[in-house]
C-alpha cells in the first residue's frame, strides 16, 4: 500500500493554475518559460479581439493572446495586476494574459477527468481536460488548439 | 562524423560547381590563361574524388568522362570551339544536377544524361573511351583472402634495396616492420657486399636482408608491402610449399617488376627485434640528388611558373577566409542590434536625469554610439556577399530556357562584384530565375524573327546589379519584342482583373503583369510559365522589403528592376506618431515631409481629399484611420504629412500626427509571430524597451483606396485613386 | 609521441576525410590547402610523413615533393601521393620526383593506415 503510494507520487505532474474571466484554468509547468507582470503591449493594427499585441521580452517580439477573448469570454481589460505567462509553441515564445496566477498543483495523471461535452465549442476546443481541486474545477488547457497557427489567428 | 564529412563535400562541391561555371565563362569569354583551364579541371576533379570516397557512382562515372575531355583540352590535344564550350556548359550543369541529385535524392534525366555521355564521347579518342573509370584500391594485386581458410606458409623473401629507393624516402625497417604483422618474420642482414670504409660510394646500396615470412596471408599480401618499391629494389619472394605454382608466379612477379628471376635461397632465422637495422644505420645515401631525378612533368612547371605571378584579382589567389556558422553571424548581428538599443535606452535616461550638467557623459555617449555603429557595419559585412554566384547561377537557366524554346540567347552580367545580404541572395535566386525565363520565353524572338527585324538573332539580356543610394538595384533587360500592351490589357480584362472600361497607362498595363493569376501564354508555357505568373516574382521581392517594375519598349524589349533594402536587418526610419502609437516610416520611401494647414487640403468627391503641394494635387491617406486605430478619418489640417512615391511612381500623401526623430533602427521580422499584418513590414525596439511597428507606405496606401475600382492590385488601385 | 602528418589538399572533403580517420587512428594531424602553403608551413609542423595531392593550385603535388626533397628544404620525409587513378604512369613520375608511394582515391581507412605504416612504421 506504501509502496504504491510511492510509486504514484514519482509519476506526478505539476500544474500551474491560473484565472481567466473568474474560471479557473492550468497549464502543465514544463510548458512555462516564464511568468511577468502585465505591461502595455503595443498594438497590431487589425488584429483580432484575442490579439492584444507584441511585447519586448528580451529583444524577441513576442505576440500575446487574450486567453480570456480567445475562448469566447468577455476581453480582459488588462492592468497592472494581471500577469502573462510566457509559453513556447513550437520553440517560439507566446504570451498568454492571464488575470492572476493561483498556485501549483500536483496530481496524478489518473486523476485528470475527461472533458465532459458541453454546448460551448469554442471553449471545449481548448480544453483537453479538467482535475479537480479544492472542490473546484480546474481546466487543463490544450496550448496546441489556442495557438494552433498563429498566423490564423492574427490574420 | 561521415555525415558531416558528407555536408562538407556537398557545400565543397557548390563552390568547385561556381568555379567550373566562372572558369568556363571566362573561357568562353576568351581566356587562354592556362591556370583557368586548369582551375576547371581542378574543379571537376576536385568533386570526382570527393564523390568516390562516398561511394557516388553515378556522379564520379560523368566526372571521369568531363575530366578526361577537360584533360585533352588542357594538354591542348582538343580545341576549344564554340561547340565544345557549350557541351561543357551543358555537362557543367549536368554536374550540378547530378551533384543535387546525390545530396537530395532523385533521379537525373536520364536521357539528357546519356545524350551528354555520348557527346562526350564524341571527344573521347578510343582508349579513353574504352577506360573507363574504375576506382582501383591500394595495390592492384591485393585481394584480401578469407582469413580462416588460410594455412599457414613460410615465405622466404631476398630483399635487395637499389639506391634509388632511399631517394624516395622509402626504408627498409619500416617494409619489415609492416611484414611482421602478417606472421612471424625473421630477419637477417646480409652485409657481404658492404666494401671497406674507402671504397664505400656516396649514395650507393650495399645491403641486403634475407626474411623469413611465416604467414597465412596470400602472397598478395606480402608484394602489397612491397608495392611503393617495386623497381626500387631487387625482391625475391618463394615458398616452402608449392614450389611450382610460386615459381610461376614469381617469373609473372618479376616479368611485372623487370627483374630477373632471382636465385633460391634459404635465409638463415633471426628474430627481428635483434638484427633489424637501426633506421640510422641503413646505408641511405647522406645527399639525395633530386636534380637528377627525371624530368618533372611538364605540366607541374607550366603550372608553377604562372601561378607564382598571378594578380590577385586571379582565381589563383583568393584572400583567406575563414568559415564561419550563419547562425554565429546571425548572434552577433543580434546582440549589435541590442547595444544599439541600449544606446538609446542610455541616452533617453540620461536625458531625463535630474542632472545639470549631462555633456560629458553625452560626448562618451557619443563615443559608445559610433563604436556602436562601426561593430554593426562590420558584422553587416560579414553577411554581404557578391552577386557573382547567383549571376552565374542564371547564366544557366537562360542556356536551358534558350534550348527548350529553340531561341539563341546570351547573358550578359554587370556589377558581379556588388555585395547584397546572403539571404537576399538565396530569396532572388527563384524570382531571377522566373523573370530570366520569361525574357527568353516571351521576350526575345525566334532567330529567324530577329533577323526579319533587322537585329542580332542572338539575343541579349542584360542581369545588371549596383548600389544606387542605399539601395541595391537589380535589373533584367531585354532586347526581345517588348510587351505586347494591346494583348495584356485584352487578358486582365477577360480575366475579370480590371474592369472593361478602364483608362490605364503604358506603365500600368505593363504592370497588369505582376497580377495574381496572370499569364499571357495561351498554353500555359511548361518553360516560364509551370503554372505560375509573375505575382510570384512580386510576392518573393516584397517579401524581402523590396519593389519590382517593368517597363518596354515595343520592338526594342523589356526591362524587370528590382529594388531592395541593402540589408534585412537595419534601415532608417522616421519615428512618427500615430493616434498614440509610435511608429516608423523607412526612410527611402519618404519623398519629403512638410506641416500640413487648412489651406492645403482641398475635399473631393464624398470623403476624398487632396493636399496641394506647390500646385499639384495629391491624394492624402490618413495613416490611423488606414491601420483601423481611428474610426473614421479626420484631416487634421495642422498635422504632419509623408510624401511618399509608389512602386509605379505615383504619389500619396500619409498624414500622421507627428514626427520625432530620424534614426536606424533593428528590423525584427513579424514572420512566425503573427500573420501577415496589412500596412506593417515589420517591427523594431525603440529605446525605450517598447516594439513600435514599421510601416509599409505601400500597403497603407492600398488599403486607404482599395474601395476605389477594383483591388486586386495596389498599384493598380493606388492608380486608379491618383 | 605521436605520428606527425602533414596532409596537403585543396579538398576541404578530402582534408576531413584524411583528419577522420587519421584522428581517430591516433595520429596528429596537420593540414594545407595547397601544394604553397604546405611547403610554407612544413618547417614549423615538421611532419614525421606528408600526404599530398597532384592536382592543386598554386603549387601542385609534384611541386611539394621538388620543394621538399630539393636543396632549400633537403627533406627525407617519407611523401605519400594522393592520386584518383592508379595508372602506372602517374606513380611512375611521382617516384619520379621522389615520392615514397602513393594512396589511390577513394580510399577507406585500412589502405590509408596500411600505406601510412609501410613508410613510417607507425601505426599511429
Amino acid at each position: 500500500m506504501q509502496l504504491q503510494a510511492e510509486t504514484k507520487h514519482t509519476e506526478q505532474s505539476e500544474f500551474v493554475s491560473f484565472t481567466v474571466a473568474g474560471q479557473a484554468f492550468c497549464l502543465q509547468i514544463t510548458q512555462i518559460r516564464e511568468i511577468r507582470r502585465w505591461s502595455p503591449v503595443t498594438v497590431l493594427p487589425h488584429a483580432p479581439a484575442d490579439v492584444l499585441g507584441v511585447m519586448n521580452l528580451r529583444g524577441a517580439v513576442i505576440p500575446i493572446y487574450d486567453l480570456s477573448a480567445r475562448f469566447g469570454l468577455q476581453q480582459t481589460e488588462a492592468s497592472e495586476r494581471n500577469v502573462v505567462i510566457v509559453v513556447s509553441v513550437n520553440d517560439k515564445p507566446v504570451g498568454l494574459l492571464a488575470e492572476a496566477v493561483s498556485e501549483i498543483i500536483s496530481i496524478d495523471p489518473d486523476d485528470i477527468q475527461e472533458t465532459p461535452q458541453v454546448d460551448s465549442r469554442n471553449t471545449m476546443d481548448f480544453i483537453q481536460g479538467i482535475i479537480s481541486q479544492n472542490d473546484e474545477m480546474v481546466r487543463i488547457i490544450n496550448l496546441k488548439a489556442v495557438i494552433s497557427s498563429p498566423e490564423q489567428v492574427a490574420l | 562524423m561521415t555525415g558531416s564529412i558528407m555536408d562538407t563535400f556537398f557545400e565543397e562541391c557548390e563552390e568547385l560547381l561556381e568555379a567550373m561555371d566562372a572558369g568556363l565563362a571566362a573561357i568562353e569569354e576568351g581566356d587562354q590563361d592556362p591556370e583557368t583551364v586548369n582551375a576547371v579541371f581542378r574543379a571537376v576533379h576536385s568533386i570526382k574524388g570527393g564523390a568516390g570516397a562516398f561511394g557516388l557512382d553515378e556522379l564520379v562515372a560523368f566526372a571521369h568522362n568531363f575530366e578526361t575531355v577537360f584533360d585533352d583540352v588542357r594538354s591542348n590535344k582538343l580545341e576549344l570551339d564554340e561547340k565544345l564550350i557549350q557541351l561543357l556548359f551543358r555537362a557543367s550543369d549536368h554536374l550540378a544536377d547530378l551533384v543535387t541529385c546525390a545530396r537530395d535524392g532523385g533521379q537525373v534525366d536520364q536521357a539528357h544524361h546519356d545524350v551528354l555521355i555520348a557527346a562526350l564521347a564524341e571527344y573521347m579518342s578510343e582508349e579513353e573511351e574504352d577506360l573507363t573509370f574504375e576506382p582501383m584500391g591500394m595495390g592492384a594485386a591485393f585481394d584480401p583472402a578469407p582469413l580462416s581458410a588460410a594455412q599457414e606458409i613460410s615465405y622466404d623473401i631476398r630483399f635487395h634495396p637499389l639506391k634509388e629507393m632511399f631517394a624516395t624516402g622509402n626504408e627498409p625497417y619500416f617494409l619489415f616492420q609492416a611484414l611482421s604483422d602478417l606472421g612471424a618474420l625473421s630477419v637477417k642482414l646480409d652485409d657481404s657486399e658492404l666494401p671497406g670504409f674507402d671504397a664505400m660510394e656516396d649514395g650507393e646500396s650495399y645491403l641486403s636482408w634475407e626474411l623469413t615470412l611465416v604467414t597465412g596471408e596470400p602472397r598478395s599480401a606480402i608484394e602489397a608491402v612491397f608495392e611503393f618499391v617495386e623497381g626500387l629494389c631487387e625482391l625475391s619472394i618463394s615458398a616452402d610449399g608449392d614450389v611450382e605454382a610460386e615459381a610461376d608466379a614469381l617469373a609473372a612477379l618479376n616479368a611485372a617488376f623487370g627483374m630477373a628471376p632471382a636465385e633460391e635461397e634459404n635465409a638463415v632465422v633471426a628474430p627481428l627485434e635483434q638484427s633489424a637495422p637501426e633506421p640510422v644505420e641503413t646505408p641511405a645515401p647522406a645527399e639525395v640528388e633530386v636534380d637528377e631525378a627525371p624530368e618533372v612533368p611538364v605540366e607541374a612547371a607550366a603550372d608553377k611558373a604562372p601561378a607564382a605571378k598571378k594578380d590577385a584579382a586571379k582565381t589563383s589567389g583568393p584572400k583567406p577566409t575563414l568559415r564561419v556558422e550563419l547562425d554565429r553571424v546571425d548572434r552577433l548581428i543580434n546582440a549589435v542590434g541590442e547595444l544599439i538599443i541600449n544606446h538609446s535606452m542610455l541616452a533617453q535616461q540620461i536625458a531625463n536625469l535630474d542632472a545639470s550638467d549631462t555633456r560629458d557623459v553625452e560626448t562618451e555617449l557619443e563615443g559608445f554610439k559610433t563604436l556602436a555603429r562601426d561593430i554593426q557595419e562590420g558584422v553587416m559585412a560579414i553577411r554581404a556577399q557578391p552577386v557573382k554566384p547567383l549571376f552565374q547561377r542564371m547564366a544557366r537557366i537562360v542556356r536551358e530556357a534558350s534550348a527548350a524554346t529553340g531561341k539563341t540567347a546570351k547573358l550578359v552580367t554587370i556589377g558581379e562584384t556588388t555585395e547584397v545580404d546572403k539571404t537576399v541572395i538565396e530569396r532572388l535566386a527563384d524570382p531571377l530565375t522566373h523573370i530570366l525565363r520569361n525574357a527568353v520565353d516571351h521576350g526575345i524572338e525566334l532567330p529567324e524573327n530577329r533577323a526579319a527585324a533587322g537585329k542580332n538573332p542572338v539575343g541579349e539580356i542584360r542581369l545588371t546589379a549596383a548600389h544606387r543610394s542605399g539601395s541595391v538595384c537589380i535589373e533584367v533587360k531585354d532586347d526581345g519584342a517588348g510587351l505586347n500592351r494591346k494583348k495584356i490589357r485584352q487578358i486582365a480584362i477577360d480575366k475579370g482583373l480590371v474592369p472593361e472600361d478602364v483608362e490605364l497607362t503604358d506603365s500600368e498595363i505593363d504592370n497588369l503583369l505582376f497580377l495574381p493569376g496572370f499569364s499571357t501564354a495561351k498554353e500555359i508555357s511548361n518553360l516560364s510559365g509551370r503554372g505560375v505568373g509573375l505575382d510570384v516574382v512580386k510576392n518573393a521581392v516584397t517579401a524581402l522589403g523590396g519593389r519590382v517594375n517593368i517597363s518596354s519598349t515595343p520592338g526594342e524589349g523589356s526591362m524587370f528592376s528590382i529594388i531592395l533594402p541593402l540589408t534585412l536587418a537595419v534601415m532608417d526610419g522616421m519615428v512618427v506618431s500615430v493616434a498614440g502609437h509610435t511608429m516608423v516610416v523607412p526612410i527611402t520611401a519618404i519623398v519629403e515631409t512638410m506641416r500640413g494647414n487648412a489651406d492645403m487640403i482641398n475635399s473631393l468627391g464624398s470623403d476624398g481629399t487632396l493636399l496641394s503641394i506647390r500646385g499639384s494635387f495629391v491624394p492624402i491617406c490618413d495613416v490611423a484611420s488606414s491601420l483601423g486605430l481611428r474610426s473614421s478619418s479626420h484631416n487634421e489640417p495642422a498635422g504632419v504629412y509623408l510624401l511618399v512615391e509608389t512602386e509605379n511612381g505615383d504619389r500619396c500623401a500619409l498624414a500622421v500626427d507627428d514626427i520625432h526623430d530620424q534614426r536606424q533602427v533593428v528590423i525584427k521580422s513579424l514572420d512566425g509571430v503573427c500573420g501577415n499584418v496589412p500596412g506593417v513590414s515589420a517591427a523594431t525596439i525603440l529605446g525605450d524597451g517598447k516594439i513600435a511597428m514599421i510601416l509599409d507606405p505601400e500597403s497603407i496606401v492600398t488599403a486607404s483606396s482599395s474601395a476605389a475600382v477594383f483591388d486586386t492590385d495596389r498599384r493598380m488601385s493606388n492608380a486608379i485613386a491618383s | 609521441m605521436k605520428t606527425k602528418v602533414l596532409a596537403i589538399d585543396d579538398s576541404r572533403t578530402i582534408r576531413n576525410l584524411l583528419a577522420a580517420c587519421l584522428e581517430e587512428a591516433g595520429f596528429e594531424y596537420h593540414s594545407a590547402v595547397d601544394g604553397r602553403e604546405g611547403v610554407d608551413i612544413y618547417p614549423d609542423v615538421a611532419p614525421d610523413v606528408v600526404i599530398t595531392d597532384i592536382n592543386m593550385p598554386n603549387l601542385d603535388g609534384f611541386g611539394v615533393i621538388e620543394e621538399l626533397r630539393g636543396d632549400g628544404i633537403n627533406s627525407k620525409v617519407p611523401i605519400l601521393v594522393l592520386t584518383t587513378e592508379s595508372s602506372a604512369d602517374l606513380k611512375a613520375r611521382a617516384r619520379a620526383a621522389g615520392a615514397t608511394g602513393w594512396i589511390t582515391k577513394p580510399f577507406d581507412d585500412e589502405s590509408l593506415i596500411f600505406a601510412l605504416k609501410r613508410v613510417t612504421g607507425a601505426v599511429a
